[in-house]
């Protein structure tokens, strides 16, 4: 049957080589988009050069040392010592304690949501939980020093004299003297976190295929054993890359820890004991500092900055090598 | 067909484990352990297995098939035709409780598993699915290796002996006609596979925790010819030792592998509402030569539907 479209209505065979409407906004709208992708990596180029230039004095001062030295002297008259070690453990050792607290809390509040959760409690508990993102962190550092620490300064050397004859844990669980210490940091850091952590985790449990789940009901799994089987083989790749993002976050954070941590320079295995970290020795000393004491807190940064991105990528790799293994080559 | 037998201990033994979910021991009661051991099965073929009587189902106030009254057969395959949205996966559904999983979902009548309705409220919806397994439609290994997929079943129920896992394993992996072609690489992702490979893979993984019937919903409808002829084949071969219910859109498909064939469709009724309603169930023969009803004979001639 002929189709009813006369020569008038057809556009001409030479259409096809005339630009159509759409392609000039189309134009203008890649090249935008292109420039705001670039810019992303221009800016952070641009931090990364500069505070490298302003710290380039600080790293030419003490060379290795920066990394590895534990003395930290910028006043020291004759030879200003910029060792770094114990400012790095400070930070490495919190934001761990707190990621060790904050992953199970958090994957269980995820799965509680997407799993469990009668469907009217869902809404309210995650738009407390996002709440709790908003809160601005130098409240959680009051909130830490002023109700935390007090409070749980009997709970540790209640600890410590649990575990004082035990050998590893004797000295993990060490002293304390008063309640700022390490694991204070981590335990606010772990409040802190628990949010960001458990959206996304949520997020990564509801893209759970239905149909994974049903074969593992299908089976005869209990709702743990089809968590188990279903869920987490599949939530992996992402729960990493949430367990990540709230390192960073720790790794990063700054006020709550300076008010938290106890501020003093040392390396101690010791949980219960006084510490600083990066990012705090930045927010106590900036404003005395002058000269090469101010290059070495920005080579801090640097430092710090180099260390979130090296996370970044060893949790990549990870993911990437994890994928590779649950869902086969052609993957 | 064949009618030899190597299921399941004695019927008692089974309703007694599906009745006392809190014995949590009653788990490693179920013959997975007793993989070949030659227990003879009290079914004849052909007598039910399951019985469906005056069964309705609803989601919410919803009242999504009517009225179904039909006997699953011990080794037989059951097929349940008809146009879409007729109530028949509902209903493959409600076989194994998977409609619970359904928020609002509701069961009325009585569907018995020997004679226990499975619907009682003293009978864990976990058991009977260990008893009444299911192949879905769309083939969904777990993101784990072959072997892990295999053996997720067996290690629910507790089996935890590498030897005796690798047994089931393979005998499973044979029995879904798959173990030759990735026997040398148990290790490799399930996902890694074709589609059919995939879908018989899932039936491994179904037949490995010896459910006495299986469930399948479209099994083939997302494969190709030649890997639905495969599995197909397969289901043949499983009657002999299974029971097997299979809901399908290919009628070409319930008239070469079924030996009964149910036949749904939807109706109006007279508060128009659309329910799913089953119009004929009978041996496939009669029901594709010789139907009773002229709405059967109009949709398997193709002239509705």
């Amino acid at each position: 049957m002929e189709f009813p479209l006369t020569q008038l209505d057809r556009a001409p065979a030479s259409d096809v080589t005339t630009p159509g409407r759409g392609r000039t906004l189309d134009r203008v709208f890649g090249g935008a988009s292109y420039g705001a992708g670039l810019l992303v990596l221009g800016v952070l180029a641009l931090i990364l050069l500069s505070t490298t230039w302003e710290a380039l004095p600080a790293f030419q001062h003490s060379g290795f040392d920066f990394i590895f030295g534990q003395r930290w002297a910028p006043n020291n008259p004759d030879l200003p010592l910029f060792g770094t070690l114990t400012f790095l453990y400070g930070t490495a050792v919190s934001s761990l304690l707190a990621l060790l607290i904050a992953v199970p809390v958090s994957i269980g509040i995820a799965l509680f949501l997407t799993e469990l959760a009668p469907r009217w409690l869902r809404v309210p508990a995650v738009t407390v939980i996002d709440l709790l993102a908003a809160v601005p962190s130098v409240v959680f550092g009051l909130v830490g020093i002023l109700v935390i620490a007090p409070a749980a300064l009997p709970l540790y050397q209640w600890i410590h004299d649990l575990v004082v004859n035990v050998p590893v844990l004797g000295s993990v669980f060490g002293p304390a003297v008063n309640g700022n210490t390490f694991a204070t940091a981590g335990v606010i850091l772990a409040v802190m976190v628990i949010p960001i952590i458990t959206s996304i985790s949520r997020e990564v449990f509801d893209t759970v295929p239905v149909a994974d789940k049903q074969a593992a009901y299908a089976l005869g799994a209990t709702r743990w054993e089809m968590i188990k089987g279903a869920v987490f083989p599949h939530s992996f790749a992402g729960l990493v890359g949430a367990a990540m993002l709230g390192l960073g976050r720790a790794m990063g954070e700054t006020i709550a820890v300076t008010l938290v941590i106890g501020g003093s320079t040392q390396i101690a295995a010791n949980l219960f004991a006084s510490g600083n970290s990066m990012a705090a020795v930045i927010a106590q000393q900036w404003g005395e500092a002058s000269g090469l004491h101010t290059s070495a807190l920005i080579g801090i940064g640097v430092v710090l900055f180099a260390m979130t991105v090296l996370v970044n990528y060893s949790a990549r790799v990870i993911v990437r090598r994890a994928e590779i293994r649950m869902k086969g080559a052609t993957a | 067909m064949p009618t030899r037998s190597v299921k399941s201990p004695s019927v008692d033994s089974e309703v007694t484990t599906m009745t006392t979910p809190e014995k949590a021991p009653s788990r490693t009661v179920r013959p997975t352990a007793g993989l070949g051991s030659a227990a003879t099965s009290v079914s004849a073929p052909g007598e039910p297995v399951m019985d469906l009587s005056d069964v309705s189902v609803f989601y919410g106030d919803f009242e999504a098939v009517r009225g179904v009254s039909l006997p699953i057969r011990h080794n037989q395959i059951t097929a349940m035709i008809g146009p879409s949205g007729c109530g028949k996966s509902t209903v493959l559904r409600s076989l194994n409780r998977m409609n619970d999983l359904v928020a609002g979902a509701r069961v009325s009548g009585s569907i018995t598993y020997h004679g226990q309705d499975i619907y009682a409220p003293n009978v864990d919806p976990i058991q009977v699915r260990r008893h009444i397994g299911m192949v879905f439609q769309k083939a969904n290994p777990f993101p784990k290796s072959i072997y892990d997929n295999v053996a997720y079943g067996p290690r629910l129920n507790g089996v935890k002996r590498r030897a005796e896992l690798d047994d089931i394993v393979e005998e499973a992996l044979t029995g879904a006609a798959l173990w030759d072609e990735v026997k040398d690489k148990m290790k490799t992702s399930g996902l890694a596979l074709s589609g059919g490979q995939q879908q018989r893979l899932c039936i491994a993984r179904a037949i490995a925790v010896k459910p006495e019937v299986i469930l399948m919903d479209e099994p083939c409808s997302a494969l190709d010819p030649i890997a639905t002829s495969k599995v197909e084949e397969l289901m043949f071969r499983l009657a002999e030792d299974y029971t097997i219910v299979i809901v399908t859109h290919n009628m070409q498909q319930a008239a070469r592998v079924s030996h009964y064939t149910a036949f749904f469709t939807a109706e109006v009724d007279d508060a128009g509402v659309r329910h799913g309603r089953l119009v004929e169930f009978d041996d496939t023969e009669k029901i594709f030569t010789n139907p009773a009803e002229q709405r059967t004979e109009d949709y398997i001639t193709g002239r509705f539907g």
